[in-house]
């Protein structure tokens, strides 16, 4: 039989019940459609955090200190927690060029909470970052509306703030209108300098409610003189961020003096490591989102196999009267695996074809990016699916004595 | 001698279930058929005549007992010589005619030269031309719901015509049919007869045992009687 008359066989078989191939039909293709839309999803939001995480700057590096070095039993003689806190000194001997030359430079970071009021308003913001002014080009932060503070503003502790969006929204409903304003965090008056352009969450927390101000100022009005969050250090260049880690580690483990056989005090990322972690987060997701896609594409497939049962045990006789008049075996076994091959292909392009279109749509938030070679693996997999959950039903039909077909009731 | 019978089967016995159930449908059979006969197998109801036929027509296979089709032992034929015997070599004609449902007559005609491997126009052609033999080329685009139970079994005829078999069964091809449509697939077989092909034919009705030229009576599972009548 040429394959021209197997296909023939084949259409004219699925049509005979127009329906339910196409009920078969819709099953594979919600199960194709399902995997290439969802990891769509998966890849968008992983290049989403990506860019979000790229325009922050990937120069960067930020230093904390992780306090003592390691358990200290009481009473025993040990470093205090105090003799690795980082200071303002440090941080000024980072952005020191001679002392290293990578860095380009470090911005001290502290941060407190307040509450900020505007006459009647008042907004808790969660985070007031006290810094100095080159925290702001570091950390991909510009001012969108006023100014920035200047390093003399640093130095005589002036009382001026620099709002986040929301902050300034929640105070001023619009923000170009706090500009020039007078807000009391805590106790203290403050200036609006500017607000700051708003940035995309990378995370669960809103990145706009913040407050920038001087760390001078914050360490005379809010925190104290406590030791210093972090530093912020920029690298001079992208390529010279593992340079300048090295830099930043020797620099401090110098001024603290961090005995040779202490592991390092002090924990430094750079924003590479986040943006590494956030992409395995992604791909974890991904692979979360593949696989329950995948599971709709074996459903899909128990959807082949099943119509593919039912169709060759309805036409047992049929195959009873075709092999009493030659058929062979291979031919049968086409005839069926033809039909199951067609009803997952016809599937799988009516799924691609609506994954195509529904993927240029923003699912809950994120914009899909199309992973060609998804398209290619779910229409290969419908193939495979119709070729293997197909092939059982239609063995057992091939299989028979013709006899036994022909008396099928 | 052996090798001249086109059919020839020894001692075959066939058993349906096993144990205390066990049904013997056929308790030894031996039956040789020259090329051109025109054979009548008549019997009562279960005595194994449609069990015989079956197994003559490559259908079945026998419980035990050898047969032999055109000088080759059938049982040694692969799963594939067997069916190339199918389509080649037998043409078999059911009671209840067995055409594939909602595909025209000349499409089920078409089907064993399908399955011979022989090219679309000739195919065409062949089937043509076995429709017209049974005077049925007026409803080659009709489907079998759509034809009297005579004109199918004469569709049905056509089809097992069409590659040219050396042999033809039928089981009760005229049990289904009135007097007059009877009288021509009689006539046909007839006709099929005088070009040389061997016909065998399973039948209540001693009208139709009449127009052959030998007569088995199957009784219980054997053949009680074997002989020439005309
Ligand atoms: N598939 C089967 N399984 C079990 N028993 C069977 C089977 N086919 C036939 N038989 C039994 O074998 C015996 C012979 O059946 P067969 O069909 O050959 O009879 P028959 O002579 O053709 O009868 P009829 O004239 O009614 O068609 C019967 O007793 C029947 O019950
Ligand atoms: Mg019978």
């Amino acid at each position: 039989m040429s394959p021209r008359d197997l296909f023939g066989a084949a259409l004219r078989g699925l049509g005979a019940n127009k329906l339910r191939s196409l009920l078969t039909v819709l099953g594979v293709s919600i199960g194709v459609g399902a995997v290439i839309v969802l990891v769509a999803v998966g890849n968008g939001s992983g290049k989403a955090v990506q860019d979000r995480l790229e325009a922050m700057g990937t120069n960067l590096l930020s230093v904390s200190t992780t306090g003592g070095g390691g358990g200290f039993q009481r009473g025993q003689a040990g470093p205090s927690a105090q003799q690795y806190s980082l200071t303002l000194e440090d941080a000024s001997a980072l952005a020191d060029k001679r002392l290293a030359p990578d860095v380009a430079s470090a911005a001290p970071v502290m941060t407190s909470s307040g509450t900020a009021t505007n006459g009647d308003v008042s907004y808790t913001v969660n985070q007031v970052i006290g810094t100095t002014p080159s925290y702001l080009p570091a950390t991909n932060t510009p001012v969108e509306i006023g100014q920035s503070f200047t390093q003399q503003d640093v130095d005589s502790s002036q009382r001026v703030i620099l709002l986040g969006q929301t902050a300034a929204t929640e105070l001023f409903t619009r923000p170009a209108a706090a500009v020039g304003q007078t807000i009391k965090l805590g106790a203290v008056d403050f200036v609006v300098l500017g607000v700051l352009a708003s940035k995309d969450s990378t995370g669960f927390s809103d990145p706009n409610a913040t407050a920038i101000v001087p760390i001078s100022t914050l360490r005379a009005t809010q925190a104290g003189y406590g030791s210093l969050n972090q530093i912020v250090v920029q690298a001079a260049d992208k390529d010279r961020v593992d340079v300048a880690e090295a830099e930043v580690t020797e620099l401090l483990t110098a001024r603290h003096q961090v005995p040779a056989d202490e592991t390092s005090p002090f924990r430094i990322t750079n924003s590479a490591q986040i943006l590494q972690t956030s992409q395995d987060t992604a791909k974890t997701f991904t692979a979360l989102l593949a696989t329950v896609a995948a599971i709709s594409l074996v459903v899909g497939g128990i959807g082949v196999t099943n119509i593919m049962l039912v169709t060759v045990t309805e036409r047992t006789r049929e195959i009873g009267i075709r092999k009493a008049l030659g058929a062979r075996r291979r031919t049968i076994l086409g005839q069926f695996l033809i039909e199951a091959t067609l009803l997952s292909l016809i599937g799988g392009a009516v799924g691609v074809g609506a994954a195509l279109i529904v993927s240029r749509f923003q699912l809950a938030g994120v914009q899909p990016v199309l992973v060609p070679s998804s398209i290619a693996l779910a229409l290969g997999v419908s193939a495979a699916v119709g070729l293997f959950f197909g092939s059982m039903p239609a063995h057992r039909a091939a299989g028979l004595r013709p006899i036994d077909a022909l008396r099928h009731e | 001698m052996a090798a001249d019978a086109l059919i020839d089967i020894r001692d075959v016995t066939k058993t349906y279930g096993a144990g205390e159930t066990a049904v013997h449908a056929l308790r030894g059979v031996s039956l040789r058929v020259e090329a051109g006969e025109y054979v009548a197998v008549m019997g009562s109801s279960g005595s194994g005549k449609s069990t015989l036929m079956n197994i003559l027509g490559c259908l079945d296979i026998p419980s035990r007992g050898e047969y032999w089709l055109d000088g080759s032992n059938v049982a040694r034929l692969t799963e594939d010589q067997q069916a190339l015997v199918r389509g080649r070599k037998i043409g078999f004609i059911f009671q209840s005619f067995n055409l594939i449902p909602r595909t025209t007559a000349i499409a089920n005609v078409e089907l064993p030269l399908t399955y011979a491997h022989l090219r679309r126009a000739e195919r065409h052609k062949r089937a043509a031309r076995a429709l017209e033999l049974v005077g049925l080329s007026d409803r080659a685009d009709h489907r079998p719901n759509q034809l009297s139970g005579g004109q199918q079994q004469r569709v049905a005829i056509a089809r097992a015509l069409a590659t040219g078999p050396r042999i033809l069964l039928a089981d009760e091809p005229t049990g289904n049919l009135d007097q007059h449509s009877t009288e021509e697939v009689l006539g046909m077989f007839d006709e099929l007869n005088a070009d040389g092909r061997t016909v065998v034919v399973i039948t209540h009705e001693n009208e139709v045992a009449a127009r052959a030229r030998r007569l088995i009576q199957v009784s219980d599972g054997r053949i009680v009687a074997d002989e020439v009548t005309r």
